[in-house]
């Protein structure tokens, strides 16, 4: 148990653990202290001072999140010298950030404007001169703005510490810092798997999703065209948080509804797809255990990883499945299957995603992915885009009556649900390879084991007495310490599920901004969504993929089994090594 | 000097596998750069992938140390580094007046290179030889009490030798 000490804070004395920042304890208590460059998932920049306090006896004010409480130690966080403290350093950021908050992105949604209105910032003080910078638009997926960046860090951190990818840096000192890729090359070109994970963390508008609603807009006002949407699984989980709910509210029936009042002539679900990947995945993976195949088989749904395998771990290509992701072979089937039954030209089909990533913009463009020279996924916007447009569209979302996705690609199984968070897709690929290998029934389908937000999960199940072992990482740094260990020994496991985010799609890269007095990626926010999921699972009477009727009928008229020859042409690709300039392909230890 | 052979690739591959058995190598990224530069008068981006890759750090972190350093120059420089002394002591006897003469002679702004190839006008902070400002460095050689025609007259001293 750690030492208790006494510590007083605005004049009241309390006890508390030591070896504590005086941010952390100041929570703990009720005080938050405003705060900027920090994130409780990063390390500790200090760079913002913003959260200073004033310490008795110290020479001068302390960045809160970075010094230690001692016992005896008297801090107030909320003199008047200190918040006119506050209120300058503040002042002095936003003399160098444009004065555009109106027509920004990120209007309302933005961190730095609401510091400044809990400061009181009414009017400006400083001028001075202002950086200016072009912004970056050559990456399918994020944009980079250095005009909004305050120079926090927390993208860079997340790039380096959570995601490990390592595109970003602060280049250049004092005025002239910029935070870019190395050589300042252009994002498109960079190392950047497009996770979209600095976008989430950014306090304002210096990383957004390349923004695809007006175009969409547009399409949507063709006659000409049908407009098919498909929606991930935690879209469904998230986007109710756009619209003020709290985490955790599966609002499926409203967005299909709100879909097709945006004009949508058919809302499909990705969930079905998501079913028909673990047909087709669950069913490689028995093939290449049964016929000595390359083992571990790592699962191939996340976009991000999937860059990131193949600049970083290009020897484990053949490890990887080959199976598409479930937007893919969602998008492949519509432009199918679907086009063939309801007597279309697949030309005629817009085929949209509304996703939780930024990376499936990227994936969606990738022309390996392409089908007889067609996109699959011809627009895809995240669910903070999809929110806006349901707002602007005047469209309410919170009051709107239910409806459900249509068939035949918008019905699922409990399976397909849980895709959304890390260890479903494990989970629901479990559910289907047992039965298909052994014969039988899996009674207990909830995998306890692989659930939860533990960076690398492991489980072992047994398959006619052969024993399976398998591993879950979710955030691209946990699927390089796990891809790490597959180098050092290739026999430790048989099975591995990698979502590129953390939390997995939940914690998507094109989820909703934090909302006020919450921080991006708090993890009790991906519980809740990840809870959705699971109880949407859990409602379902049909809850293993195999068993979904929609899936039977699709293999039966169209694809005639997994691994097919018509699967193979539509559900799976190869992917390749990729070296953009200036990587380093991670050794092998 | 600034061209890329292989003699010089193996040397800064030697001089890493040196660093590389040591505590911390990665602490010694800077010496290595230092290194680059020595051979080549510049760091390569090429270069800097070779360092990345065999010191096992992130390019982004080489690019943000190579930026913030004014000392590490990221284009190649001319054969000789014309360095104009902006501290106090030259600042006040007219340094800027020197480096205003040598912007006009030489037609280059501070930083850049000489089409020919033959200067890179950088400024510096102190030379240490404030008795005799204002005062420039060309190369490892320092010339005094400048003004307009005797800057002029040493960097045509260079031009000449070099034709």
């Amino acid at each position: 148990m750690a030492d208790k000490i006494t510590i007083s804070i605005n004049n009241k004395e309390y006890t508390v653990d030591a070896g504590q920042t005086i941010m952390q304890a100041a929570d703990k208590l009720g005080f938050h202290i405003p705060r900027l460059c920090y994130h409780p998932k990063l390390s500790i920049e200090g760079s913002c001072r913003v959260c200073i306090v004033e310490v008795e006896g110290a020479r001068s004010y302390v960045a809160s999140c970075s010094f230690p409480i001692s016992d005896g130690m008297k801090i107030h966080t909320n003199t008047q010298a200190l918040r006119k403290a506050r209120r300058d350093i503040i002042e002095l950021i936003l003399d160098n950030h444009p004065q555009d908050c109106h027509t920004c992105e990120r209007d309302g949604n933005c961190e730095l404007q609401r510091l400044a209105s809990s400061m009181g910032i009414r009017a400006r003080h400083f001028e001075g001169e202002k950086k200016h910078y072009e912004k970056d638009l050559s990456s399918d997926a994020v944009i980079r703005d250095p005009d909004k960046c305050i120079l926090c860090g927390r993208c860079v951190r997340m790039c380096s510490e959570i995601q490990q990818v390592h595109n970003l840096t602060q280049a250049h000192r004092g005025f002239n810092t910029v935070v870019m890729p190395a050589y300042n090359m252009p994002m498109g070109d960079s190392v950047c798997t497009t996770c979209g994970q600095c976008i989430n963390v950014c306090p304002t508008a210096a990383f957004l999703e390349k923004n695809y609603t007006q175009e969409l807009f547009e399409k949507l006002n063709d006659p000409d065209l049908i407009k098919v949407a498909q929606f991930a699984p935690s879209v469904r989980a998230a986007i109710g948080e756009a619209f003020g709910l709290a985490p955790g509210r599966n609002m499926e029936g409203e967005l299909v509804a709100a879909l097709r009042k945006l004009g949508f002539d058919y809302v499909f679900d990705t969930q079905f797809a998501a079913d028909l990947t673990i047909m087709e995945e669950g069913s490689e993976f028995l093939e290449r255990l049964q016929n000595k195949g390359t083992l571990p088989m790592i699962t191939s749904c996340s976009s991000a990883w999937m860059k990131c395998m193949e600049q970083f771990y290009p020897d484990l290509i053949d490890n990887v499945s080959t199976c598409k992701s479930p937007m893919s072979m969602q998008g492949a089937m519509t432009k199918s299957y679907f086009a063939q039954k309801i007597g279309v030209d697949p030309t005629k089909i817009l085929s949209v995603a509304v996703m939780c990533c930024t990376a499936k913009k990227y994936e969606a463009a990738r022309p390996e992915l392409e089908v007889d020279g067609l996109r699959s996924t011809d627009i895809v916007i995240t669910t903070r885009e999809a929110a806006w447009m349901i707002k602007s569209a005047g469209i309410d979302l919170l009051h709107i009556e239910p409806e459900e996705a249509e068939h035949p690609l918008g019905v699922s199984s409990g399976a397909g649900a849980i895709f959304g968070t890390t260890g479903g897709v494990m989970e629901a690929a479990i559910r289907t390879a047992y039965e298909l290998y052994t014969g039988e029934t899996l009674v207990d389908i909830e995998v306890e084991a692989i659930r939860g937000l533990k960076g690398i999960k492991e489980g072992k199940l047994l398959m006619d007495g052969k024993e399976i072992r398998v591993a879950v990482a979710h955030g691209l740094g946990n699927a390089c310490k796990l891809l790490d260990e597959v180098r050092r020994d290739p026999e430790k496991y048989h099975f591995i599920e990698i979502m590129g985010c953390p939390g997995g799609c939940v914690g998507g890269g094109g989820q909703p901004y934090a909302q006020v007095n919450t921080i991006p990626l708090d993890d009790e926010a991906l519980k809740k969504r990840a809870q959705a999921l699971y109880d949407l699972d859990r409602g379902k009477t049909i809850r293993r993929s195999h068993d979904n009727p929609d899936v039977q009928k699709l293999y039966k008229e169209f694809l005639q089994s997994p691994l097919s020859p018509v699967s193979h042409k539509y559900l799976h690709t190869h992917y390749k090594v990729k070296t953009p300039a200036g990587i380093i392909p991670k050794n092998q230890h | 000097m600034t061209e890329i052979t292989q003699d010089k690739i193996d040397e800064i591959r030697d001089f890493i596998n040196t660093v590389n058995q040591k505590d911390d190598s990665e602490s010694y990224l800077i010496a290595v750069l230092h290194k680059v530069q020595s051979i080549f008068g510049y760091l390569p981006q090429e270069i800097m992938d070779e360092v990345a890759e065999k010191m096992q750090i992130p390019t982004a972190h080489i690019w943000g140390v190579a930026t913030f350093y004014h000392y590490f120059n990221l284009k190649p420089i001319g054969k000789h580094v014309v360095s104009v002394c902006m501290g106090t002591a030259c600042y006040v006897k007219g340094a800027d007046k020197v480096l205003d003469t040598i912007r006009k002679h030489l037609n280059v702004q501070v930083g850049e290179t000489t089409e020919d190839k033959l200067f890179t006008l950088q400024e510096a902070r102190c030379l240490g030889a404030c008795g005799i400002a204002p005062v420039m460095m060309i190369d490892e050689k320092i010339y005094g009490e400048l003004d307009a025609k005797k800057t002029t007259d040493i960097l045509n001293q260079y031009r000449k030798a070099a034709k």
